[in-house]
């Protein structure tokens, strides 16, 4: 992301125009994500064209019953949880990558949807409710509760005196060893068919998407992000090494647990109600990291953005790659998310992580 | 109007790392060398002056106890460079001077840019600005590390070695830099440094620590740097000159204790 500017220009009017330059990106990006929402909802197995698609989006009342009812009960809310869920679990990643000062951290690195899904298991396979709640939420309760617990672990141990940022991030890897273990012995005991649906969960899917569903992820998005912003110098002055950002005023202990707790509830939400979907929580903030650089203001939106569209492109492709069946998601994204990743390592000059 | 130290000590688990650090001055317009061997203390006390590392004992600075204030009011007018600058975050050159910046000046957004491009400027910077941090090499990383403090504008600027990766054209411009802004903001500079005759040429006032954590000496450098001094404190054998019109020269001759021969401190 070297720029040669002519150089008659001061190093401010240089600086403002990187800043145009990461808005722009930001704004192409978020054209691109609600392009991509229009064509998720057109895409599926009635064919209706795009014109029709967008009047029954726009004006409901008016448009054939038929098409309004496809449009608003079906493809809209599985297109918006896909945006949704994958702007948490990218601002998520996005948050642990800097406050674990580690390229690799995101949800699934970290335990958190392992713990998850070892949360599902229970409610799945033994019918065991970490929380006394309609059948029909168990699932997600646990899932969540357990994705919270875990967290919470390491959130414990990074309490202990001396403990640094590495020591978290292994008892991250740690914590997925263990709830991979735990989902193994209730795997092996399950009886075939919720086993079936186990793996049917643990596959990610966007097919459960309600309107409920997709107001709690976004309450979820509304609660933390705000608080990312108002955070948002502190994060970019972290990323100046521990001592440095302390020296800047930095309160790094408090930052560190408030963030972490805030992208555990992203994580937690989003994982809770489509499953285990990997992959969008580490690629998304490096994308953006690529593209914009780390100042938390850009770096923030951008990760969230690229996250959205990377999650609203999979469900398009998860719709057409074998026509008439719809995929898990939670396959596709690594399968569309990773050439294009390794391309973007490979060519970009940028030096991601040190 | 002027940084004062007392009583401060620093334990990690049951080591003593400061023991009893007393008597402590450093007045603004001037620059106060901090020197001592390894593992002496001596980030450790610039920290603890800082805030940064937890300590017991008073600091002050303008009849201030600098332990009432909050984190961030404390950085805003005291600020500490580490030693190991080592970030490699993608941030350009220009917004992480301005981070450090806005960070405790929120005020006119036009003055704090012209601000970093003034300290991008004098540090010969400007042409780096648009490169990432992770780009550039470990004396251009010490400068952006250094234009990051001074734009800043604090009270008190406390300096961990900070010429340790620079060249001798930098050392000795960045030293003068130093010196210049001291006196004409009437800041209070404190660096820590190995190189004595750099040490002696540029600092008006001295502390000296010396292992376990104490200091051993205080005052101008042309009292606290004696041959038998060195001697004592880092097992050296030195010649002390001070030459007339010319620097001060510290020729370390020879180590008086041959590694081995005792157990020697380990470096931090």
């Amino acid at each position: 992301m070297t720029v040669t500017a002519p150089s008659t220009d001061t190093s401010i009017e240089r600086y403002l125009q990187r800043r145009r330059r990461h808005y722009w990106l930001l704004a192409i990006t978020a054209v691109l994500t609600l392009c991509s929402l229009i064509a998720d909802v057109a895409t599926g197995p009635g064919q209706y064209g795009l014109g029709d698609i967008l009047h029954a989006i726009v004006s409901p009342d008016d448009a054939p019953r038929a098409i309004a009812v496809i449009v608003w009960e079906i493809r809209l809310p599985v297109a918006l949880m896909a945006i949704m869920v994958g702007m948490s679990l990218a601002s998520a990643g996005a948050e642990m990558q800097t406050i674990l000062n580690n390229p690799l951290a995101d949800p699934f690195t970290l335990g958190i949807s392992a713990a998850a899904s070892f949360g599902a298991a229970l409610a799945i396979v033994l019918g065991v409710s970490l929380f006394p709640v309609a059948s029909e939420l168990l699932t997600t309760l646990n899932a969540f509760i357990m994705a919270m617990v875990a967290s919470l672990l390491i959130w414990l141990v990074s309490r202990m005196r001396g403990v640094s940022v590495q020591t978290m991030v292994l008892m991250g890897i740690a914590l997925m060893f263990f709830f991979n273990a735990t989902l193994g012995i209730l795997q092996y005991v399950a009886s075939a068919e919720s086993l079936q649906q186990l793996i049917f969960w643990s596959l990610g899917s966007l097919s459960r998407a309600s309107w409920s569903k997709i107001g709690i992820v976004t309450a979820a998005l509304l609660i933390t992000m705000p608080i990312f912003f108002f955070a948002g110098w502190r994060l970019t002055a972290l990323r100046m090494g521990d001592l440095q950002a302390r020296a800047l005023g930095v309160n790094v202990g408090r930052l560190r647990l408030t963030v972490l707790l805030c992208s555990s509830l992203l994580a937690a939400t989003a994982v809770a109600f489509v499953g285990i979907i990997g992959f969008i929580g580490l690629v998304g903030p490096h994308i953006a990291r690529m593209l914009v650089g780390e100042d938390q203001r850009v770096f923030l939106p951008m990760s969230a953005l690229t996250g959205a569209l990377l999650m609203s492109l999979t469900s398009i492709v998860s719709k057409t790659l074998i026509p008439g069946v719809l995929l898990p998601v939670g396959i596709i994204t690594a399968l569309i998310g990773l050439p294009f990743f390794v391309s973007l390592i490979l060519k970009s000059r940028r030096e991601v992580w040190g | 109007m002027s940084l004062k130290v007392e009583s401060l000590s620093v334990r990690f688990g049951r080591t003593l790392i400061l023991d009893d650090v007393s008597g402590l001055k450093a007045c603004p317009g001037e620059l106060t060398a901090l020197i001592g061997p390894n593992g002496a203390g001596k980030s450790t006390l610039l920290k603890s002056i800082a805030g940064i590392e937890r300590s017991t004992g008073l600091v002050s600075l303008d009849d201030t106890v600098l332990d009432t204030l909050d984190i961030a009011r404390r950085a805003g007018k005291i600020y500490y460079l580490p030693q190991d600058i080592t970030s490699r975050a993608a941030l350009s050159v220009f917004e992480a001077v301005l981070l450090a910046r806005r960070t405790t000046h929120q005020t006119d957004r036009q003055q704090d840019l012209k601000r970093v491009q003034h300290t991008l400027q004098t540090l010969e910077l400007e042409q780096y600005a648009e490169r990432d941090l992770g780009q550039l090499s470990g004396g251009q990383r010490q400068r952006v590390a250094i234009a990051q403090a001074v734009v800043r504008e604090p009270r008190v600027l406390m300096l961990d070695e900070p010429t340790s990766a620079l060249d001798l054209h930098h050392q000795l411009q960045v030293l003068e830099w130093l010196v210049t802004l001291a006196r004409e903001q009437q800041m209070i500079i404190i660096i820590a440094i190995h190189d004595l005759s750099l040490a002696a040429r540029f600092s008006r006032h001295m502390w000296l620590m010396g292992t376990g954590g104490k200091v051993r000496a205080v005052g101008p450098p042309e009292k606290v740097l004696t041959e038998e001094r060195l001697r004592e404190v880092y097992a050296i054998r030195a010649h002390v000159e001070w030459p007339e019109g010319e620097p001060p020269r510290v020729t370390p001759l020879a180590a008086t204790r041959q590694l081995g021969a005792q157990n020697s401190r380990q470096d931090f």
